[in-house]
């Protein structure tokens, strides 16, 4: 257990202190939620609207900028080897390398968001929705792109390449969560797809870290 | 405690990297790999490590009993310091250190003595990214003061070392052999006398 805390810490020290890590990731999707008025115009009630939506795909795009940072280094400055030789499983290795992801990237864009809200005219009701819905459904996001970066960390970029290709294994994600904060702002009921969204979460967290070890463990040969 | 390697073969890619390769360590004994760039002497290393499956061959490490050594236990008895420092500019020598010994399963208490060890207690705070050549290669070596384990697999351990430093790495490697240590060592230089050695590649 204490090697797992240890792989979190330290990757989260990574993240905070690289440049493109954390801050870059939440920049970016202060960034894009920013000149979103400036682009679409200032109309509130087409703001309103579209709001969940956007803010879901703001999500998905900044948690893509810090995959690279996830497995690659490490196979190239060996690492890896000493995970792999250590005697915490790699698919628990692997759910740290995922957590310590979501700590820099999908945990800050949950605390940003509500504060980036009345940017998009976003009603007040569905603002608690969307924070809860970022905060159950990043992990995911961060899960398929660990593993996607895995499957891609024997080629050079490639983990940047593969999490593009993944890309469609989290539009899921993209739709229940903009359906659940659509539902809070509509006056619905958000919590059928918010649980929907949290059981997919968990079950790609689960699967996320078993395919990250299983590519880890075919790349090396 | 003894490794033994029979007729391992490596293949890396499509090439045959070594075959044929035979091999004993006994406790106290010290092996040296010698060869030219790319005889595959960091590929046996890694194969020795458990990193790379064995294409052809035996390798077993038997413990005192003379009994093989399973894999789990195996990853315990072993310390690999390869050429891949696993040193970040971001993190500080004592970040990287408490890191490397809890992916050892090593106490966080053995950090601060492995520090001084390798003469690194007052670069402590300093970042990865500052250290010179010399200095990384003392990082990755002061690993195996962390724990004991008693075969230590070394890639050059020589390389950017000073006259101090290297005779530093040669004390502590003498004193784990005096403990009933085992070191396999791929270098292009002697390395501690050289009394028993392995050369990979072509024949000469």
């Amino acid at each position: 257990m204490r090697t797992f805390w240890a792989l979190i810490r330290r990757d989260v020290m990574l993240g905070m202190r690289a440049s493109g890590g954390a801050a870059l990731s939440a920049a970016f999707f202060a960034l894009i939620i920013v000149l979103v008025p400036f682009g679409l115009g200032p109309e509130l009630a087409g703001l309103r609207g579209a709001a969940p939506g956007l803010f879901w795909i703001a999500a998905l795009l900044s948690t893509l900028l810090g995959l690279e940072r996830i497995i690659q280094p490490d196979t190239e400055d060996g690492t890896m080897d000493l995970i792999r030789v250590s005697p915490i499983p790699l698919e628990l290795a692997c759910l740290a390398k995922i957590i310590a992801h979501w700590l820099t990237s999908g945990l800050m864009i949950t605390v940003l968001a509500p504060a980036l809200a009345p940017l998009l005219n976003l009603s007040t009701e569905a603002i608690p929705v969307l924070a809860l819905s970022l905060l159950i459904g990043t992990p995911a996001l961060s899960a398929i792109g660990t593993a996607a970066a895995a499957l891609g960390s024997s080629v050079q970029r490639g983990g940047m390449i593969l999490a593009l290709l993944a890309l469609p294994l989290n539009i899921p994600f993209l739709i229940f969560g903009a359906t659940a904060v659509n539902k809070a702002q509509g006056s619905d009921d958000p919590t059928q797809a918010l649980l929907l969204l949290g059981a997919a979460s968990l079950i790609t967290l689960i699967v996320g870290s078993l395919a990250a070890a299983a590519a880890l463990r075919i790349t090396d040969e | 405690m003894k490794l033994v390697g029979e007729s391992l073969a490596a293949i890396r890619g499509e090439r045959v990297v070594f075959r044929n390769v035979n091999l004993e360590v006994s406790a106290g004994e010290v092996l040296t790999l010698h060869g030219p760039n790319g005889a595959g002497k960091t590929t046996l290393l890694r194969v020795l490590a458990g990193l790379l499956n064995i294409m052809q061959g035996r390798l077993v490490l038997l413990g005192d009993d003379n009994k093989a050594i399973t894999d789990e236990r195996r990853d315990q008895s072993v310390h690999f310091v390869s050429h891949q420092d696993s040193i970040r500019s971001q993190l500080r020598v004592r970040e990287t250190l408490l890191f490397h010994a809890a992916l050892l399963g090593a106490p966080a208490k053995a950090v601060e003595p492995a520090l001084r060890t390798w003469g690194l207690d007052k670069l402590a705070g300093l970042s990865g990214g500052l250290l010179s050549a010399g200095q990384r290669r003392r990082l990755s070596l002061a690993r195996l003061s962390l724990q004991p384990r008693s075969l230590w697999l070394l890639d050059e351990p020589m390389t950017a070392l000073d006259a101090a430093s290297r005779a530093r790495l040669t004390e502590i490697c003498q004193a784990h052999l005096a403990s009933g240590g085992m070191i396999v060592a791929a270098t292009h230089e002697p390395f501690m006398g050289d009394p028993k050695s392995l050369y990979l590649g072509p024949r000469k």
